[in-house]
């Protein structure tokens, strides 16, 4: 019950700074809102008990992108508060890809089978129930679903803790799919090559990014030493 | 969340207590008992919150007046000055709210809020003892990490939308400062996550119980010199001198909150404090041994958990349990003042440096050095378990020691008065 009022209240939020964004003209307004939208899905996330990925929002959206753009926009400004104003062309463009995209992701989300999801999940996530990598072994080798309670205990213990999960993934090791499917202990494939080629992009991304910007210093001739 | 740390959660007590004033159904109780447990820990941590930087104001005049040769506050409170703080407090409270004309009035007014927020946040996922947290996330050093990086967040936006020159200045160079100052930040305090193997700060702690040799930072040499990178940068994260370019009182009159006054001013400085108290205990939970002293008092204190369990006939309250997480408590904020102290020292005896100091500062020496500091830290178990066929030089492993940490504390752990209670 409170998960509702709170998932209402951060839903509400994260739409409502949606809109803010597009509606307000001035760009530091439309940065602030963006926190307000961003950090409420973050809030959404921890709702769903997905740590991890709700405190990379945080980091990487709110404390990242939205620095960088504010910080931007005090380093470019002309005038002492920056507007953009909108053609009523391009809020008809605007408004046609939103839509669309809207369109594409309301059709998409009812064709989902939510019934079949829920049947498919698995009963006893297999959770690294203890902090230890002993006594996880030990509770990952436990035969999934074993007794009722354990299954409750399962479950609560699961929550929020998805972080192991994640790192093994992308080491290459999928161990709740393994788990999961019992029998054979094959090791299913996690990400660690799209993982490895994601930061190698990074890298040529921030190389880049230095030499692009790095300082232009005037090569200094022989015939000229007056030029520092 | 709480399976293994307490018998009760706040929760299920208030549940009880309130069932036995009015009876309502099972919902409706655990949803008051929810919201009184929710207000029980924030009051809690705002407790903490606002009365640790009262206590740091304090002591930052008292050692600033002892570093220029004066007395600093003798006459508020006692021939200390104790006072000093809740006096300048209620005169700012009394001031008036000015917003200037010029300023974009509701990110003006909105921004210190952002920053005190943000700064509060990260005390949910500070542990002050073995159990002692308000959200026990698994995540929780990433996640106080990201939090704290918000903080900039509104001291940028309140610089911006002073429509003031000076405090633009300010806030420029804070959001260069800050966008700079996190990556060896982080870098830094992967070290010792990465020796942890986990990201939860009780893990972590616990990790370091016993001796002070088993402190994070006696681990092996690099971690001893991540130690100091950390702190460096941590101080720059949290503007204080030499890196608050920010404020800059002698060149920007007083940087990105010149415009403020009152009560918008004063939590600027609420945050500011906290977040020094909030950098210096993650640096003595990651490398520093969290809540135990080193010196083998905590093993004899330990002893008291489960003692006492019942008392005052509540079921699962343990009266030695809670002993031995305040006397945690009281080593982990010990460990946090000292660092602080430092800070304060460090800022009453170095020269303030010039931004672009700053930044080569943290690009062209801070960065190289926490990159080279966490590719050894990797690479010594490896030359460890090469040359000696072991991962450390003596003693346990970390792996083989917390087997046994996990195994010995007992069920009946209760009154965790700041246990979650989700």
């Amino acid at each position: 019950m409170i998960e509702q009022l709170l998932f209402w209240v951060f839903a509400v939020l994260a739409c409502g700074g949606a809109i803010a964004v597009v509606a307000t003209q001035n760009v530091v307004r439309m940065a602030f809102w963006l926190v307000v939208s961003l950090g409420s899905v973050a809030a959404l996330f921890f709702l769903l008990q997905a740590d991890f990925l709700g405190a990379a929002q945080l980091l990487i959206y709110v404390g990242g992108t939205v620095v960088l753009l504010v910080f931007g926009v005090m380093l470019t400004a002309s005038g002492p508060y920056t507007q953009i104003r909108t053609s009523p062309a391009e809020v008809i463009v605007g408004a046609a890809v939103g839509m669309l995209l809207l369109f594409v992701l309301v059709s998409s989300i009812g064709k989902v089978d939510w019934d079949e999801i829920a049947d498919r999940l698995p009963a006893t996530p297999a959770a690294p129930v203890n902090v230890d990598a002993a006594q996880w072994q030990k509770a990952g080798d436990q035969p999934a679903g074993s007794s009722a309670s354990q299954v409750a205990l399962g479950v609560q213990e699961q929550q929020g803790r998805t972080v192991r999960q994640l790192g093994l993934s992308f080491l290459g090791l999928r161990p709740d799919r393994n788990l999961v499917e019992g029998g054979a202990h094959g090791l299913a494939p996690g990400y660690l090559l799209p993982f490895e080629i994601i930061s190698i992009h990074l890298l040529v991304v921030l190389i880049g990014a230095a030499y692009l910007a790095r300082a232009k210093r005037r090569v200094v001739s022989e015939e000229s030493p007056e030029l520092s | 969340m709480n399976g293994s740390f307490a018998a009760i959660t706040l929760q299920e007590f208030l549940a009880g207590l309130v069932n036995s004033v009015v009876s309502v159904d099972a919902q409706t109780l655990m949803v008051i008992a929810f919201l009184l447990a929710a207000f029980v820990h924030a009051g809690l941590l705002l407790g903490l919150f606002a009365g640790l930087p009262v206590f740091y104001i304090w002591l930052e005049r008292k050692v600033a007046g002892r570093i220029q040769d004066r007395l600093g506050p003798t006459r508020v409170g006692g021939s200390f000055g104790w006072l000093q703080t809740i006096a300048d407090g209620i005169k700012l409270i009394q001031k008036e709210d000015l917003i200037p004309a010029e300023a974009d009035s509701l990110i003006f007014r909105m921004s210190p809020y952002l920053a005190t927020i943000a700064s509060f946040a990260a005390f949910m996922v500070l542990p002050i003892a073995d159990g002692w947290v308000a959200v026990s996330a698994e995540c929780g050093a990433f996640l106080i990490l990201a939090l704290m990086s918000l903080e900039v967040l509104g001291i940028i936006l309140a610089g911006y939308s002073s429509g003031s020159k000076w405090a633009l200045f300010g806030a420029m160079r804070e959001a260069a400062q800050m966008v700079s100052y996190e990556i060896p930040m982080a870098i830094c305090a992967l070290i010792p996550l990465l020796i942890a193997g986990s990201l939860n700060f009780q893990v972590i702690g616990r990790m370091q119980s016993g001796g002070i040799w088993n402190w994070f930072i006696f681990h092996d040499p690099f971690v001893f010199l991540a130690f100091f990178c950390y702190f460096t940068v941590a101080t720059a994260s949290v503007k204080r001198a030499p890196f608050d370019l920010a404020e800059a009182e002698s060149e920007l009159v007083a940087g990105f909150h010149t415009e403020y006054s009152g009560f918008r001013w004063s939590i600027f400085f609420l945050a500011e404090y906290s977040s020094m108290f909030a950098v210096s205990a993650v640096a003595a939970l990651l490398f520093l041994g969290g809540w135990h002293d080193g010196l083998m008092i905590d093993g004899m204190v330990d002893r008291l958990r489960g003692m006492g369990v019942g008392f005052l006939w509540i079921d699962g309250f343990s009266v030695g349990t809670y002993l031995a997480n305040l006397f945690g408590a009281a080593v982990l904020i010990t460990k946090a003042c000292v660092l602080v102290f430092v800070q304060i020292w460090v800022r009453w005896t170095l020269p303030r440096l010039r931004i672009d100091q700053v930044m080569t500062t943290c690009l062209k020496y801070l960065v190289p050095i926490s990159c080279f500091l966490f590719l050894m830290a990797v690479l010594w178990p490896l030359l460890l378990a090469s040359t000696m066929k072991r991962t450390v030089p003596f003693g346990q492993a970390l792996g083989e020691k917390t087997v046994q940490r996990v195994v010995v504390p007992s069920v009946s752990v209760a009154s965790q008065v700041k246990e979650v209670t989700r």
